[in-house]
């Protein structure tokens, strides 16, 4: 089974600062990442959730601040903190199966077992008989489960998602949606989940964290016991969550959105 | 009411391949029809016909091979040399930051030397034979190839770098898998250009120095007003180079595939 349920892996940050250029995006997060539980990351555009992520994955360095890793991953894990990425991150130079085998060569995986477990991973995401194709030849939603096998193929401790489904139409996200909702059910993982749709917040999330504009700090935490695989569209109590989340959010999106952006 | 005339005719040339052909045979019988005519003076110009026979009778004697094999020996050499060379440098340039700031410096202060200008130095220093002209060839492959080899590896998406990273690839593999393939359109369209720059050099120090390779026999031939034999060699050269060029367009085909149609 894939991303051994056994492990509880969960994260916790602490008086996390950063900025670029002398702007503060991020300003003295504190964050506990429960094990095995989803936790959200919702804000407004350029509140730094994005960044808050690769700072929790290691990708980003904060200006100040500390990320510890709580409990021990599995024996079996490959990368405990993996990530899968808004524009999927594929070699274009590698098939299918050659862009999930690059992320297990470096490892001391013998080769059948490679090939073994690359094959299990395109099974699970539905891309076995794609396997050889390039990606220019697939459609963004495949692309993105190329992106999730390539993740699973590690067996990660925490799964961190930056805007998986942001590249994406909106059909095609649906139908995402609901695979990473079985996903995640079906495994356990502890997972980070960023994104600027309250749609997907309330549908994935367990812990919904509320970033406030620059200079990012956390807003509120909302809370979501129902389990995952209960949580119905049109649910009320969900409608009701996103309601006030768009209200928390609202004033801030709007001042987002008239700002000049800065590169 | 009135139809809605089509209004986006035009701004999309197609390719027709028979059309090229026709041209450049036309052009062909054109200039020979000019010559059988006495329009032009074959002493000046010499016509497609006694150009050909010039080119059987170098093959036949085989003093064609001798001049071809010098100069495509020069060739192979600087151009592998230049080239190796380059795509180290570049590769460091792209690489390291200790590496880039000092190596642009010097990269851009030699790169805009016309080479051929150095062709007396690199005589001075490597004597009048073979070294000199490698050296020519090899120096002017060398700074495109630099160039290339950087812009190639700047252009590499880093996001494809830091999803190495993430997963835990070790440095010389995120080198190997991503940086080098990624940068392998651009390294391979600069051979284009390097090919070419190496067949203008190896012309030019054949034409200094030697008496053997094309650009000698080119320079030869001029210098009996042989316009024949001179044309000939002209013509050879410029079946080198598209026989490069044609031998690049392989190897485009052939590693970067992944790119589709």
């Amino acid at each position: 089974m894939i991303g051994a349920m056994t492990a509880r892996v969960g994260l916790s940050a602490a008086g996390i600062r950063h900025g670029y250029q002398g702007l503060s995006v991020l300003d003295g997060i504190d964050l506990s990442v429960p094990a095995g539980q989803v936790t959200v990351l919702v804000g407004p555009s350029g509140c730094g959730k994005s960044t808050m992520l690769g700072i929790l994955g290691g990708l980003i360095r904060p200006d100040a601040g500390t990320v510890a890793i709580t409990g021990t991953p599995a024996e079996d894990c490959l990368n405990p903190l993996t990530y899968v990425f808004q524009d999927f991150a594929l070699l274009p130079w590698r098939s299918v199966e050659g862009n999930v085998a690059l992320v297990l060569e470096h490892t001391e995986m013998p080769a059948a077992a490679r090939a073994q477990r690359v094959a299990e991973v395109l099974e699970l995401t539905g891309l076995s008989d794609f396997a050889t194709a390039w990606p220019r030849q697939l459609s963004g939603g495949m692309r993105q489960r190329v992106g999730i096998a390539r993740a699973l193929a590690v067996r990660p401790a925490v799964l961190l998602m930056d805007e998986p489904l942001s590249a994406l139409d909106a059909q095609t996200r649906d139908l995402l949606l609901e695979e990473f909702v079985r996903m995640i059910a079906a495994t356990g993982l502890t997972t980070v989940y960023v994104t600027h749709n309250l749609g997907e917040a309330t549908r994935l999330g367990q812990q919904i964290v509320v970033l406030g504009r620059r200079p990012g700090r956390v807003r509120q935490i909302l809370t979501i016991d129902r389990p995952l695989a209960e949580r119905l569209p049109g649910d009320d109590d969900l409608a009701r969550v996103e309601a006030e989340l768009w209200t928390l959010l609202r004033a801030d999106a709007l001042a987002a959105e008239r700002e000049l952006v800065h590169d | 009411m009135t139809d809605v005339p089509f209004r986006a005719t035009g701004f999309a040339p197609r390719r027709v391949a028979w059309a090229s052909v026709a041209t450049l045979l036309g052009l062909l019988a054109l200039w020979q029809a000019a010559a059988s005519l006495g329009w032009l003076r074959t002493e000046f110009l010499s016509s497609p016909l006694l150009i050909g026979r010039a080119l059987a009778a170098l093959i036949q004697s085989g003093e064609l091979w001798q001049h071809l094999a010098a100069s495509l020996q020069r060739l192979a050499i600087g151009w592998t040399v230049g080239t190796v060379a380059g795509l180290a440098v570049g590769l460091a340039l792209g690489l390291f930051t200790l590496a880039r700031s000092p190596g642009m410096a010097v990269v851009s202060a030699l790169f805009p030397i016309p080479k051929i200008a150095l062709v007396p130095l690199f005589i001075i220093w490597f004597g009048i034979g073979e070294g000199s002209k490698i050296v020519t060839l090899a120096f002017g492959v060398f700074f495109p190839t630099v160039i290339n080899t950087m812009a190639g590896v700047d252009g590499v998406p880093r996001g494809l770098i830091r999803m190495a990273q993430s997963f835990g690839v070790p440095y010389g593999a995120i080198v190997r898998k991503i940086v080098l393939p990624g940068a392998a359109p651009a390294i391979l369209s600069g051979f284009r250009i390097t090919t070419s720059t190496a067949i203008i050099l190896l012309v030019a120090a054949e034409m200094i120095g030697a008496d053997r390779g094309i650009g000698a026999f080119v320079l030869q031939a001029g210098n009996l007003y042989d316009t024949d034999n001179l044309l000939a060699g002209i013509v050879v050269l410029s079946s080198i180079g598209l026989t490069i060029a044609w031998l690049l367009g392989q190897l485009e085909r052939r590693l970067l595939s992944w790119r589709g149609p």
